[in-house]
């Protein structure tokens, strides 16, 4: 099952560990370092999924997570949030915005590969 | 044209109009509109002290003895100085303790004393009434001159029955017209609002007549030449005018000093000024306007005494007629009239408030303790009101008639035109009981008596008793040997003191042995619980707010009984209405919940004093209450209490402002401590995301290589190497949130040291070599020769370095990455500055780089550090005195700076 998978964030060390875990699950990936380069990942890759983090310069997460959620072309595409605040009120602030799951960091990288499954068994 | 009927027509219309003014001024006190209420009006009422002695007889001392009539105004110009202290007190005192007149003044002061209330009283009607004669005779007088008119004839006295007789009916008018205004309230402390009015309407008029007679004078005769006058120069009879014979120091002194305290003593004065005052802040104008009003008034009196010796320089006509005689040998009618109608105004306005103020104390103070005496006997019928009305009225007329007597019998003599200042003499005697006691707690009772008594005898052996011996009532041999036929005790020059002039010289023994007996007397015992707490009321006077005198009095009252006495003098309604005011302000609801304190008895004391006066006040309110005698150590326990009292309110005033303060800091402080609690939430908030982002990476890696051991080598040692620098980064983070916080909070150890920062930048050089070689970026210097050195920390200052130059590199393009250091002189500071070739700052971030966990991504790449580098820096560079700031070029790299102070002691150049 190979799935085309985006991830968004700016912090390296994190984007290499997600890199190597989403590849070993023999996934299509690509990086993207902000939040501007993120969304238009999105737009011309339509990634099956998207990993996004929440606080990035540019454009933060939230905003990405808007401007997919309100573009129909891109309705399907499942994102994760992945944020260092691990506040309550930042969860339901994601999920309301239409994200499809959220973890917070640091995040057990079994627990994040099982998400990631299913959320892309779900079509 | 000008005739007997005319005159009495005009004297009529002009009393009507007195009548209309006042009663139009009762009718607007009535609607709350009060005309009175009005420092002009208060001073206008004052000048109720120019009478018609000072209407007329100015003129005829002028003749006598040029200026020597000027004391007399002088006198009172410099009292008026005194008044802010003075009056002031004597007005708050007398408006507290609902004082009606000089005799009730002195009274309270002394324990309210009834003995010393009656003997002032005496005084002041022996010493007044023959003032009072000499205003009917000048009223009669001007009439009968005035009524001659065109021909300049002196008017004879006595001839016909007395009730024949103008001043008779003069004094009958007057009567009716004080009784009408002087007496329709029963509380003499109430203000007689209509007869101010008038009093200050008629001290127009005068003023208004004088310097229209003056004008005349002055322009019309003197100066444009006019009717043909002698030439002044070389004419006899003005020899006294230009000579004058009064010596100047003593006689100028003593009559000042005399009328200054007339002025404030004699009971009409004391009437206007202090019973009739509505504000004490009329004082204020008073105090310019009065002396004013004084100058004005004696403008001409020097050019009408000239015209008048030149006009009759036979001697046939009396020159304290001349106002009148002169328009009338000029033949001017109306101008005439206008000075008979402001001589008119004169006496008539000392007469109505003379007699009213006499009145209240005749009747207060002399009838009313006698009755009382009677009372306790044989108990008075229900209504004493008006039976004190009637004997006010009564003391009215008799006065008047007594006034008119005095006139009827003296005529001529000696004993009533000399009565002016002789009766000054006799008011001054209150002045050592006054001043005394509104300064003076030391003066008692027996003290007052005493000085009073003794200033009183002198004035009649020294000044009345030669008054009458020259009026040829008594042997003159009288004033030569004095009595028993010894020289020594000659009433005019007694002990040999002669040289100087009668008034002089009976003023300065009356009050020698006034104030001797006085401070003497009263020095023989301490002042009792009476005594004392009225001295503490009065000398206090000035110091005393709305906080009320604490009154010494124990014992035990009823309130029925004492609204029951109260209703006796002020009828049911009046009282009702004052008690329940009274109740109010003591925060109960009606009178009969009043506590039957010392200050309820007090209040119904003051109440009744405004009716009775002070002295009987106290007899009556004391016949229906138990009082117990204070001992003098409790009297001095209580006054030390109230003053402790005082002292603690004080001290109470300043530690609740002391305490307002606080609350204004410790709100302050609040906000503060607001502020740097969200501020540290936000900052704990920060450090949370900061760790988590190197333990995020720590945990996914170690779960990798934990949970695939088939990762090939190389990968393994990448992953192995990302673990040890995020490690590493996250041991850099907490401690140097740890630095930071230590730093923030003050307690880092700060060394001090000369420092040479050539040294420095060597050794951080040398700290970030490795880091920077891995970079793949090159170093150079530009040092300057001669040595810089600052005071500071040198561990710290390398931080800064080390911190700098890392983050230069870090931001450095990798490979060709190229970093300046630059060290340069700038005024009295050293500056460092290191600069990168990366993408530079933008312009909006050059201050936010400086904040907590502000990291840019310089060039999009996330420069991993801690995001607190430069702001520990800059807290550094503070620390140190210095300044810490960033300078960039976009595109083309950033350049961070700082300065630190020079070291002084190593010039540089």
């Amino acid at each position: 099952m190979n799935k085309r998978i985006l991830i968004v964030d700016d912090e390296p060390n994190i984007v290499i560990s997600l890199e190597f875990l989403m590849m070993r699950e023999g996934h299509e990936v690509r990086v993207a370092r902000d939040g501007e380069a993120g969304l238009a990942a999105v737009r011309t890759h339509r990634p099956d999924l998207v990993v996004l983090d929440v606080m990035m310069p540019k454009l933060d997460g939230f905003a990405v997570l808007e401007a997919v959620r309100s573009d129909p072309d891109l309705a399907g595409t499942r994102i994760l949030m992945l944020t260092a605040k691990g506040r309550e009120a930042e969860q339901n602030k994601g999920l309301a915005l239409g994200a499809d799951a959220y973890m917070s960091k640091p995040f057990s990288t079994r627990d994040l590969v099982e998400k990631v499954k299913e959320l892309l068994d779900r079509t | 044209m000008i005739n007997g009927p005319l005159i009495i027509g005009i004297s009529f219309a002009y009393l009507g109009l007195l009548f209309a003014v006042a009663y139009w001024a009762d009718r607007r006190a009535e609607q709350g509109r009060s005309v009175i209420a009005h420092p002009t009006i208060y001073a206008l009422s004052l000048a109720v002290y120019c009478t018609a002695w000072t209407f007329y007889g100015s003129v005829g001392r002028a003749t006598e003895n040029g200026l020597g009539f000027l004391p007399i105004y002088l006198g009172p110009t410099l009292m008026v100085l005194l008044w802010g202290s003075l009056l002031l007190k004597m007005v708050r005192v007398s408006k507290a303790e609902r004082i009606t007149s000089i005799a009730d003044f002195i009274a309270s002061r002394y324990g309210k004393s009834q003995v010393l209330g009656g003997l002032v009283t005496v005084i002041a009607v022996i010493g007044v009434v023959p003032y009072i004669a000499l205003q009917l005779k000048a009223i009669a007088w001007s009439f009968t001159i005035l009524s001659h008119y065109p021909e300049v004839r002196m008017p004879v006295h006595g001839d016909g029955p007395f009730w024949a007789d103008t001043a008779f009916v003069v004094a009958l008018l007057l009567a009716a017209f004080t009784i009408l205004f002087g007496t329709r309230h029963l509380d003499a402390s109430e203000r007689h609002e209509g007869l101010v009015a008038a009093i200050a309407f008629e001290s127009i008029v005068k003023l208004v007549a004088f310097l229209a007679m003056g004008l005349f004078i002055t322009f019309g005769l003197l100066g444009l030449g006019g009717p043909a006058l002698p030439p002044i120069e070389g004419s006899a009879q003005l020899k006294p005018l230009l000579e004058p014979s009064i010596s100047p120091f003593a006689d100028w002194f003593a009559i000042s000093l005399l009328a200054g305290l007339a002025v404030m003593l004699l009971p009409r004065q004391f009437q206007v000024a202090v019973v009739e005052n509505s504000d004490e802040r009329h004082l204020r104008r008073a105090i310019w306007l009065f002396p004013l009003y004084l100058l004005l008034i004696n403008l001409f009196v020097v050019p009408i005494a000239i015209a008048g010796l030149l006009t009759f320089p036979d001697g046939t006509v009396n020159a304290d007629t001349f106002m009148l005689t002169l328009p009338i040998a000029f033949e001017q009618p109306w101008l005439a009239l206008l000075v008979y109608i402001g001589g008119l105004s004169a006496a008539t306005g000392m007469v109505i408030v003379e007699t009213i103020a006499l009145s209240t104390m005749v009747s207060n103070d002399l009838v009313l303790p006698a009755l009382l005496r009677r009372w306790r006997r044989r108990p008075p019928a229900a209504d004493l009101g008006r039976l004190l009305l009637t004997i006010r009225r009564g003391a009215i007329i008799v006065i008047l008639l007594l006034g008119f007597l005095y006139y009827w019998l003296a005529g001529e003599a000696y004993a009533l035109v000399g009565i002016g200042l002789i009766s000054f003499v006799a008011v001054a005697q209150f002045a050592p009981a006054v001043i005394g006691g509104l300064y003076w707690r030391g003066g008692t009772r027996e003290g007052a008596l005493a000085g009073v008594s003794a200033g009183f005898l002198v004035w009649i052996y020294t000044l009345l008793l030669p008054s009458f011996a020259k009026s040829g009532w008594l042997p003159r041999a009288f004033m030569e040997t004095g009595l028993g036929g010894l020289d020594i005790l000659a009433p005019m020059a007694l002990f040999g003191l002669s040289g100087w002039n009668e008034i002089t010289h009976g003023l300065f023994w009356s009050l020698t042995a006034n104030i001797g007996a006085f401070l003497f007397v009263s020095s023989l015992r301490a002042p009792n619980a009476a005594e004392a707490s009225q001295a503490g009321i009065f000398v206090d006077a000035s110091r005393r707010t709305a906080l009320a005198s604490a009154p010494l009095w124990r014992g035990s009252a009823e309130i029925a009984e004492l609204m029951r006495l109260a209703e006796r003098f002020l009828g049911s309604v009046r009282t009702r209405t004052a008690f329940v005011q009274y109740a109010r302000s003591r925060g109960v609801d009606s009178p009969e919940a009043l506590p039957a304190d010392a200050e309820t008895v007090y209040f119904a004391e003051t109440l009744l004093s405004g009716a009775i006066g002070g002295a009987s006040a106290r007899v009556m309110v004391a016949s229906v209450t138990d009082e117990e005698p204070l001992g003098l150590d409790e009297v001095l326990n209580i006054l030390d209490e109230a003053s402790q009292i005082r002292a603690y309110s004080r001290q109470l005033e300043q530690k609740s402002q002391a305490l307002e303060a606080a609350t204004e800091e410790l709100r302050a402080a609040n906000i503060r401590l607001q502020d740097l609690d969200r501020m540290k939430d936000d900052f704990i908030s920060s450090v949370t995301h900061e760790l988590r982002t190197p333990l995020s990476s720590i945990r996914a890696f170690s779960e990798i290589l934990f949970d695939d051991p088939d990762i090939d080598v190389e990968q393994r040692r990448r992953f192995l190497g990302i673990l040890v620098s995020e490690t590493e980064r996250l041991s850099r983070l907490v401690n140097q949130v740890l630095d930071l916080a230590k730093i923030e909070s003050g307690h880092a150890d700060w060394r001090t040291e000369v420092v040479q920062l050539q040294n420095v930048i060597h050794q951080a050089v040398s700290a970030t070599e490795q880091y920077v070689e891995e970079r793949g970026c090159r170093v150079h210097l530009e040092l300057p020769g001669e040595s810089a050195m600052v005071w500071g920390d040198r561990d710290r200052i390398v931080q800064v370095l080390v911190n700098l130059l890392s983050n230069a590199a870090k931001f450095a393009p990798t490979g060709s990455g190229k970093v300046w250091i630059g060290l340069s002189r700038a005024d009295a500071a050293w500056r460092v500055c290191v600069e990168d070739n990366g993408h530079g700052i933008p312009e909006s971030d050059l201050e936010l780089v400086f904040e907590k966990f502000h990291q840019t991504a310089r060039g999009g790449a996330k420069p991993g550090g801690t995001g607190l580098g430069l702001p520990i820096s800059r807290r550094i560079i503070d620390n140190l005195g210095g300044r810490i700031w960033a300078e960039s070029t976009p595109g083309k790299g950033a350049t961070l700076c700082f300065e630190l102070p020079a070291h002084p002691s190593h010039p540089t150049d």
